[in-house]
């Protein structure tokens, strides 16, 4: 075989994922009644909403964004989140756990974190605004049960995914259908990696909430991560506060959501760190993944993201 | 109890994969039950450096727990809680690794007979199949499925790795024999070039790095082949072509060099109007998918099918600029010189090798569920961003791998019914004409699923054939 594959493709990897993500992207809203993105303001979810501001340029982005929030979210990304539907101009709908306690329908769990409890909201909100196709910003790489995930995956009238009766996906051919109470979940970014995601925000100028990049924080080390004396963490006596740099990986729950020590201060930095990490994206920042070894599986066949 | 958290490290960025630069590769592994193909996609990890520390060492830990003495490499691609309880792979996993040459993704497929319906899966997107084979047991019946699956498919490249060496105390008669069998095989089948590799993927022999136990081998190790390869994003169509022109083997090189003509299928209608980014753009017009094959330029002549109307590309636009040309792969959107009526489903053609169409065609069908398709038969025929009604008018022949020498041409056994995972020849009827090409020269507008009309689940793969043989039949497609 003679091919010199140093000479530069004629399309590289992060061209062939950003052209699948954009053609799964305008597949779903090809068939869909009324579509909607999951939006944390977390890295994933808006690599996808950037994927959707190129697939239908030059027009807006035709579909609402979701947040499900668990009331223990870091400012610092609700203000990013907001911002960046102004900037937009799309509608954002917010389903708040906060409201569910209040008035009894979920209980805080006694670990105190909200993580499983974001499902029922969730499926609320899809079933009051009527959304059939749920863009996700999940990748496959992150964790084990998803790596079996489709592109395009059917959720029955509970949100429940059954893993053992998934759609074969064939060629770059989806198929949305579904019944009346269900809807798809979609995930333009199922193949690609943390690195991935990374080269790409650094390729496209892409801002993200500041909690991705080195910062000094008070921290205190709980099952192997620091986490941050949030409103939403119950705090010991025994635990150490410290100040230390660092920074997120992943932002979700700040009661779950455990940062990592780093120096890491720009785009350029955070690459070189994550390609030489030692440690999953999922293992080293998510308390509510290392509860059982099927945590994850569990949680998405009760309807989570 | 609180421990510390581990720090993580920075390092030399220049030392990291550039993906903004590298190719990216699909392929697809398939295997019978115990082959070992878990451990082979395990030893592809661990020797690439792609398991990550907490992942290794939960499989250690593991292992332990099960008594093993060496770490299970086969654990780390267990991802289901059924699949751990049994012991067994239910569904195709997709991993992610690179080395500084390539990314690649991998869809690991189950090797159970119940669920040849992944290997389709797997394969359908693959730029090469790693066939697993036991080199104690040779070629067995699920080799030849997995074969057959790859020539139906046309996946363009076939890896046969003859595994478990080790335990033949790496011998190279049995290795040899075997690759002759897989090559004669494959040959009847229409497969042109199958790489046989001798591994043992415990032990880690010719998978990433050459063994010094098979000095009678001088061939490429596994991984070499799937850094070296040319992928479909490099010119799948091209490629279809340098087959057409007979290159057996052919490089990226002849991938690109072949000038053949264009495919879009629309998916979309961009008219932004009130929801324009801006003023200048509110009597937009653009026809928005992906390019499925060869190179669009700006003042090619093209063809709406299935209207059959003609025009020009005006302009061809992304978001971040517009483009003089467009390759296979791109995600685009093109303006067109003439106000021609184009909806989704729509498939636009260059002018030059235009794409004609048809109300009904022969195909080759995978039957991927559990209800078994009978002629006459009511099934939705989705076809890039189309869907049509059609009807099963006839079963004309089921595959039956065990009929020696039989090609896909030849191995075909009467039936009027197909069931699950059966590969069958069909006529399909459709309400309205669709723009489907021969699937041997166009892989993409080759492919379409059969859909069912009431539950909406996905019930075949298919692959367009531009004739039958033994039919006379003038009616299928015309190429």
């Amino acid at each position: 075989m003679s091919t010199d594959t140093n000479a530069p493709a004629r399309l590289s990897t992060l061209d062939s994922l950003e052209a699948e993500g954009i053609h799964i992207i305008r597949e779903a809203v090809g068939t869909a009644r009324k579509p909607v993105l999951l939006f944390s303001g977390g890295k994933d979810s808006v690599v996808v909403l950037h994927l959707a501001t190129k697939a239908f340029w030059p027009g807006k982005v035709p579909f609402e964004l979701l947040h499900v929030d668990t009331g223990h979210n870091f400012e610092e990304v609700l203000e990013f989140r907001d911002r960046t539907v102004e900037k937009l101009g799309l509608r954002l709908q917010v389903a708040k756990v906060q409201d569910y306690i209040d008035d009894g329908r979920l209980r805080e769990r006694p670990d105190g974190t909200r993580n499983p409890l974001q499902t029922v909201p969730l499926l609320d909100a899809i079933t009051q605004h009527k959304y059939d196709v749920v863009f996700g910003g999940a990748r496959r790489d992150e964790e084990k049960a998803r790596a079996k995930e489709r592109v395009v995956s059917l959720r029955d009238e509970f949100g429940a995914w059954d893993p053992r009766n998934q759609r074969p996906e064939l060629w770059n051919i989806y198929n949305p259908r579904h019944l009346p109470g269900q809807h798809v979940r979609v995930f333009p970014l199922s193949n690609w990696t943390e690195l991935d995601v990374w080269r790409y925000i650094e390729r496209e100028g892409i801002e993200l909430p500041p909690l991705y990049y080195a910062h000094e924080r008070e921290v205190f080390a709980r099952d192997g991560m620091w986490l941050t004396p949030h409103h939403s963490v119950r705090v010991a006596d025994t635990d150490v506060i410290e100040t230390r740099t660092v920074r997120y990986r992943t932002v979700g729950d700040a009661s779950c959501t455990g940062a990592v020590e780093s120096p890491a201060q720009s785009i350029q930095d955070v690459i070189a760190e994550v390609a030489s990490t030692r440690i999953t994206e999922r293992g080293a920042t998510r308390a509510d993944d290392r509860l059982s070894e099927a945590a994850m599986e569990d949680r998405k066949k009760e309807g989570y993201f | 109890m609180s421990t510390a958290p581990e720090t993580t490290g920075v390092t030399d960025a220049s030392a990291i994969p550039d993906t903004n630069v590298t190719s990216l590769l699909r392929f697809a592994t398939a295997g019978s039950v115990d082959d070992g193909k878990s451990t082979l996609v395990g030893r592809l990890l661990h020797d690439t450096k792609s398991i990550l520390a907490d992942a290794y060492e939960a499989v250690e830990r593991v292992s332990k727990e099960r008594g093993s003495e060496e770490v299970d490499l086969a654990l780390l691609t267990d991802g289901l809680r059924a699949e751990r309880e049994q012991g067994i792979t239910i569904d195709v996993a997709y991993r992610y690794f690179s080395t500084p040459k390539r990314t690649f993704i991998l869809a690991d497929c189950p090797g159970h007979v119940q669920y040849t319906r992944n290997t389709v899966t797997g394969a359908s997107t693959a730029d090469a199949l790693v066939v697993l084979i036991d080199a104690r047991y040779g070629v067995v019946e699920q080799t030849k499925r997995h074969l057959a699956v790859a020539a139906l498919l046309r996946v363009p490249h076939v890896i046969a790795a003859v595994n478990k060496i080790d335990l033949l105390d790496y011998a190279a008669g049995p290795f040899r024999s075997i690759a002759q069998h897989v090559q004669s095989h494959a040959e009847s089948l229409g497969l042109p070039n199958v790489i046989t590799v001798p591994v043992s993927a415990l032990k880690g022999d010719n998978v990433a790095e050459r063994s010094e136990n098979t000095p009678w081998y001088d061939g490429p190790t596994v991984l070499e082949v799937l850094e070296t390869v040319p992928s479909i994003d490099q010119g799948a169509d091209a490629f279809a072509a340098a087959h057409r022109h007979g290159v057996v083997h052919p490089t990226a090189d002849d991938a690109v060099a072949e000038e053949t003509g264009w495919r879009l299928p629309v998916q979309l209608v961009l008219r932004p109007q009130d929801a324009a980014v801006s003023e200048d753009y509110r009597e937009y017009r653009g026809y928005a998918g992906q390019v499925a094959e060869g190179t669009i330029r700006v003042g090619d002549e093209v063809v709406v099918q299935p209207s059959g109307k003609r025009t020009t590309i005006a302009g061809i636009d992304t978001a971040t600029g517009t483009l003089d040309e467009a390759h296979a792969g791109q995600s685009i959107a093109v303006r067109l010189a003439d106000e021609v009526d184009i909806a989704r489903g729509d498939l636009l053609s260059s002018a030059n090798d235009a794409v004609t169409a048809s109300k009904t065609f022969h195909a080759h069908v995978a039957w991927l569920t559990d209800r078994p398709l009978r002629e006459r038969n009511r099934v939705l025929v989705q076809h890039g961003a189309a869907t049509v009604q059609a009807m099963v008018t006839s079963i004309d022949g089921i595959l039956d791998i065990s009929l020696p020498g039989g090609t896909l041409d030849t191995s075909i056994a009467k039936g009027k019914e197909l069931q699950l995972n059966d590969i069958g020849v069909v006529t399909l009827q459709l309400a309205q004409p669709l723009a489907v090409e021969d699937y041997g020269t166009h892989r993409r507008t080759g492919a379409f699923c059969l859909v069912d009309p009431q539950d909406g689940n996905t019930l075949a793969a298919g692959t367009a054939r531009a004739q039958v043989p033994g039919t006379e039949d003038e009616t299928y497609i015309s190429i």
